[in-house]
């Protein structure tokens, strides 16, 4: 009798999760879905599910109009920068904060956190002016740079929880067999923690990816990334919902296919090495 | 080389105190072995010689030179932890090589020693796995390989078989004594373990909360402790203490017999008790009588299988001359 009511239970919570799932994916899925049909179709009243005339026109004109392959690179460029650099900051903080803390340690971690807190708009001004100042408006770098620092705090945490895990014997060990600091981190610490580093370094890259308020305002052509070219098709001319859904598939579907590749990772990443 | 001298170490964990100020002087070549009960900071104390805590005062001599502020790596002293502290993603010869490839050895070198410390600790055929391929014992082997390859000053051993299984810890103990017999450079070894420390040492140090109670070779704590504490860790089973009135008649505060030091007969002795338990070992039994004033209960070691059941009433008589007197101080009375 028991085992019926879980079994039943456990149909509840399938069903339950599946529609839930499905739910959240619905938006991308309709995105995709009217990235291929035409205007007209995207703007039917009542809306056309799946039976409509099938084009990828959509993909042509937008393909046309701007220079996807920029956008990409630039997308790359920042996010992969960002993730680097953030990575070669946190991966000491977070070894010193792990093996080595300060009666503050914690205060640390959670004032770093808290500038997260923050609503981004608030330090635009200023940050603004800075990158007006060192001509970095429009500018890979400075963004790269920025994206860095937005995302610092959560590299740090999670690298943090990470090299927590990590038996301090093992690093005891090295420090005895005669490696000094940086042999410590890099042959040893390191290589054990490449699980942890690997989830923070595709959580970040999908951060940096996705981060639209600082791309936006800080770029104009040049420098900028996937966000504004979704940005650019919402344009004074009006809304053209087909080639925006176009260009937001074109947008995401880098991104899309790394997390599904590595969904792993990114469980373990997103639990924040809380749950082994 | 590796003589070491500690002079008025102390060590302080904020305002808590966990060695005073200590002396202690460990002989080039010699086994020695720091015992004493949980947290009686024996590994402490190693870990300050090994420089993976810093002194709170004091001076850590190694061969005559100050290393007190010396940063582990350059202590010429290599650890074997309980944890073993094996590298997980290093084959067991990267792990091995690895405190040659720190000290820039040169690749040939590096191979020679691996091969030969390999030979010597029966490792030739796991060389090229992991750790987590390895079972208990084999992963003490590599850290005591790749503690051996550095010819350090010193060996140090932070409670190496206590993850161990029975049978393999009395297996180990006799490797690391005939390691020890064969490189003969000094090895100072933690444990809580009377047993590993009586059989290995050359000389012990018994401690307790941080204070070095005696220090001596096996047979000198066993034969003379110097005061209640030692009497009652060195030796198993335990040495019996009797207090208060057949005490007294020693004019001792404290008088203390070893299970081994005690006859046994079903007709007549000095005391009269009941039988608790028996263990028989075979080669030996170990008798708890209850109903000794002064000590309950009393252990007895009786040699060979004796014919003894819960219940039973027996007579025991101490050897006089093994009889150990302490003052009210604990202080053994010459």
């Amino acid at each position: 009798m028991a085992r019926a009511v879980t079994n039943q239970r456990k149909a509840i919570n399938t069903a339950a999760a599946w529609i839930i799932g499905l739910l959240i994916f619905f938006p991308i899925l309709w995105t995709i879905l009217t990235s291929f049909k035409t205007e007209a179709q995207a703007i039917s009243d009542p809306p056309v599910f799946l039976f409509f005339q099938w084009t990828t026109e959509n993909y042509s004109t937008v393909m046309e109009r701007s220079n996807y392959g920029r956008f990409l690179w630039n997308s790359i460029f920042i996010a992969g920068g960002s993730t680097i650099l953030g990575l070669i900051i946190a991966i000491p903080a977070a070894w010193s904060m792990a093996f080595v803390p300060s009666r503050r340690t914690k205060d640390i971690l959670l004032w770093m956190l808290s500038t997260k807190m923050l609503p981004a708009v608030g330090v635009l001004y200023p940050i603004y002016l800075l990158f007006i100042q060192f001509g970095l408006l429009d500018n890979v770098y400075g963004l790269t740079f920025i994206l860095m620092l937005i995302n610092l705090p959560i590299i740090v945490w999670m690298l943090y929880t990470y090299f927590r895990e990590i038996p301090g014997e093992i690093l005891e060990a090295a420090r005895m067999d005669g490696a000094n600091l940086k042999s410590e981190i890099l042959y040893v610490l390191t290589p054990m923690a490449i699980p942890g580093i690997a989830s923070t370094m595709l959580l970040n890259f999908i951060l940096a990816w996705n981060e639209a308020f600082w791309t936006l305002n800080l770029t104009a052509a040049k420098a900028a990334p996937l966000t504004a070219f979704i940005a650019s098709y919402s344009s004074p001319e009006g809304l053209f919902y087909a080639k925006l859904s176009a260009a937001s598939t074109m947008a995401i579907a880098p991104i899309l296919i790394m997390g599904w590749f590595s969904q792993k990772q990114l469980v373990r990443g997103l639990t924040f090495g809380a749950v082994k | 080389m590796g003589r070491i001298q500690l002079k008025q170490v102390q060590k302080k964990f904020g305002d808590v105190e966990v060695i005073p100020p200590l002396d202690l002087e460990i002989n080039d070549g010699e086994f020695v072995v720091f015992v004493g009960p949980s947290g009686c900071g024996k590994s402490t104390l190693l870990r300050l010689i090994a420089g993976l805590e810093d002194t709170t005062s004091g001076l850590i001599e190694i061969d005559g030179a100050d290393a007190t502020a010396l940063p582990p790596a350059k202590r010429r002293l290599a650890m074997v932890f309980q944890s073993y502290a094996l590298y997980p993603h290093m084959t067991v010869r990267k792990n091995i090589a690895f405190p040659m490839r720190m000290a820039g050895m040169d690749q040939a070198e590096q191979e020679k020693r691996i091969a030969s410390a390999a030979k010597a600790l029966n490792l030739t055929d796991y060389l090229d796995r992991r750790p987590g391929q390895l079972s208990g014992g084999q992963r003490q082997r590599v850290a005591i390989g790749r503690a051996i390859v550095r010819e350090p000053a010193a060996f140090l051993f932070d409670e190496p078989l206590s993850n161990l299984d029975a049978a393999l810890r009395v297996g180990m103990r006799m490797e690391i004594s005939e390691l020890h017999k064969k490189l003969a450079t000094t090895m100072v070894y933690v444990t809580h373990d009377q047993v590993e420390a009586m059989t290995m040492a050359d000389k012990i140090v018994v401690l307790q909360a941080g204070v070095i109670e005696q220090v001596g070779s096996p047979l000198e704590l066993y034969h003379t402790p110097r005061n209640k504490f030692v009497a009652g860790f060195i030796g198993s089973p335990k040495m019996n203490l009797i207090e208060g009135p057949e005490a007294a008649k020693h004019d001792a505060h404290t008088i203390g017999i070893r299970p081994e030091h005690i006859e046994v007969s079903t007709t007549e002795g000095q005391w009269q008790g009941t039988v608790g338990v028996a263990e028989h070992l075979g080669s030996d039994t170990f008798i708890h009588i209850h109903g000794i004033p002064g000590c309950d209960p009393m252990t007895v070691r009786a040699s060979g299988d004796v014919s003894v059941r819960h219940g039973d009433t027996v007579h025991l008589t101490p050897i006089a001359s093994q009889i150990h007197k302490f003052g009210a101080d604990g202080l053994r009375m010459s």
